[in-house]
């Protein structure tokens, strides 16, 4: 193109045009709130943390009876059904054994105390989930804010890619209507449908009210919780002082699950 | 062209036919729906937001709701008024209007929509059965 002043201008103009778009774009893209006049806020009393974690102190688990209250409160809580067949099992928190909970640190001839001692396991909450990158449409989704791994049941289509992709098995899927295995509703918290995957959400409810997840507050102390990346956080002062192990750490999905044994 | 009137007595036969639910109900379109409030939303006088933008948008603000609690771990709703509010459809919008057979459904049924959030959500006035 010839370097004449009149093509200058055109190109002077055309970039002003294109400089104006982005605001105007921007105006359509964001939530109508900015035009009705409301807003959208964290409450005064969440619970803040760059990602959250949890330390189980095994010792204090002797028995099943021991996990039992936990389990019971979490499921309750959070209107998990109980079916008898295996196939329809739905678990937010389960024991597990020494062996399938950390199949790769095993040896022949193990301690007898930790062998026979009960692990609970839940969603590990990795920082790394391998769950999320196998979500087609987004309904899990590792959440900036405090590094939970949610689930958005709204848009679970129930292709159960995150299940296989899970190598804890902390997905559980509704293969039939949750409601008739729930013996007695919470009518605060939603159920699930069936069609949709499920799992652990780190209480992420509580936590917005400034409460601790409802394994913990049952737990007497054997569990605790806090932010992984704050140095005075309880969890990290138990990180510090004891040794810990995570559940199939050589994957490298980094766990924030950590276990005291 | 012999079955020329073969032909327009047939068509005649299928228009009278395939229109025949429009003109039978001609006329009788049922009353909609008057929605029913309960003495806490009476007491209320003013939902979340003015009502006449309820009526037009309660279906995009719950959905932006469900979206700001679910993805962006933001719980609170503060109207243009500043009243707080939690974004919570069981808890909060059930708690005033536990008519839901009364207030939800009856429009809800009169406009054919089939919202599929009691899928999952629960209705409160229920809590004790």
């Amino acid at each position: 193109m010839e370097r004449t002043r009149r093509n200058i201008l055109k190109l002077f103009g055309i970039s002003a045009l294109g400089v104006s778009v982005k605001p105007v774009f921007n105006a359509f893209a964001s939530e109508a709130g900015h035009l009705t006049g409301y807003r959208m806020e964290k409450g005064k009393n969440a619970l803040k943390a760059r990602q959250w974690a949890m330390v189980i102190d095994t010792r204090q688990f002797h028995s099943p009876d021991d996990l039992k209250p936990l389990i019971d409160a979490c499921h309750q809580a959070h209107n998990v059904p109980d079916f008898e067949n295996k196939n329809h099992e739905i678990k937010w928190i389960w024991e597990e054994e020494y062996h399938h909970a950390f199949p790769n640190k095993t040896t022949q001839f193990l301690n007898e105390a930790v062998e026979h001692r009960p692990f609970m396991v839940l969603c590990n909450h990795c920082e790394n989930p391998p769950c999320c990158r196998a979500c087609p449409t987004k309904a899990t989704f590792k959440r900036k804010s405090d590094g939970i791994v949610m689930m958005d049941f709204h848009r679970c289509i129930g292709c159960r890619f995150c299940m296989a992709a899970c190598p804890f098995g902390s997905r559980s899927f509704n293969f039939r209507d949750p409601r008739p295995g729930i013996p007695r509703l919470n009518r605060k918290f939603p159920t699930r449908t069936r069609g949709v995957v499920e799992k652990c959400n780190f209480c992420a409810e509580r936590l917005a009210v400034g409460k601790m997840p409802y394994c913990v507050e049952a737990s007497n102390g054997a569990l605790a919780f806090g932010d992984l990346y704050d140095p005075d956080s309880t969890v990290r002062q138990l990180l510090k002082e004891n040794y810990t192990i995570r559940r199939k750490q050589g994957l490298g999905t980094e766990p924030s699950v950590y276990y005291i044994v | 062209m012999n079955d020329k009137k073969w032909i327009i007595a047939g068509i005649v036969v299928f228009l009278a036919l395939f229109t025949f639910p429009l003109w039978y109900n001609m006329g009788r379109a049922a009353p909609a729906p008057e929605l029913i409030l309960t003495e806490k939303a009476k007491a209320a006088r003013e939902c979340v937001m003015p009502e006449k933008y309820m009526r037009a948008n309660h279906m995009q603000l719950l959905g932006q709701w469900r979206h700001a609690v679910v993805r962006n771990s933001k719980r609170e709703f503060v109207n243009p008024e500043g009243k707080v509010f939690t974004m919570s459809l069981s808890n909060t919008c059930l708690d005033c209007h536990s008519n839901k057979a009364d207030f939800c459904d009856k429009c809800h049924n009169y406009a054919s929509v089939t919202p599929y959030c009691w899928d999952c959500h629960l209705d409160r006035s229920k809590e004790n059965e």
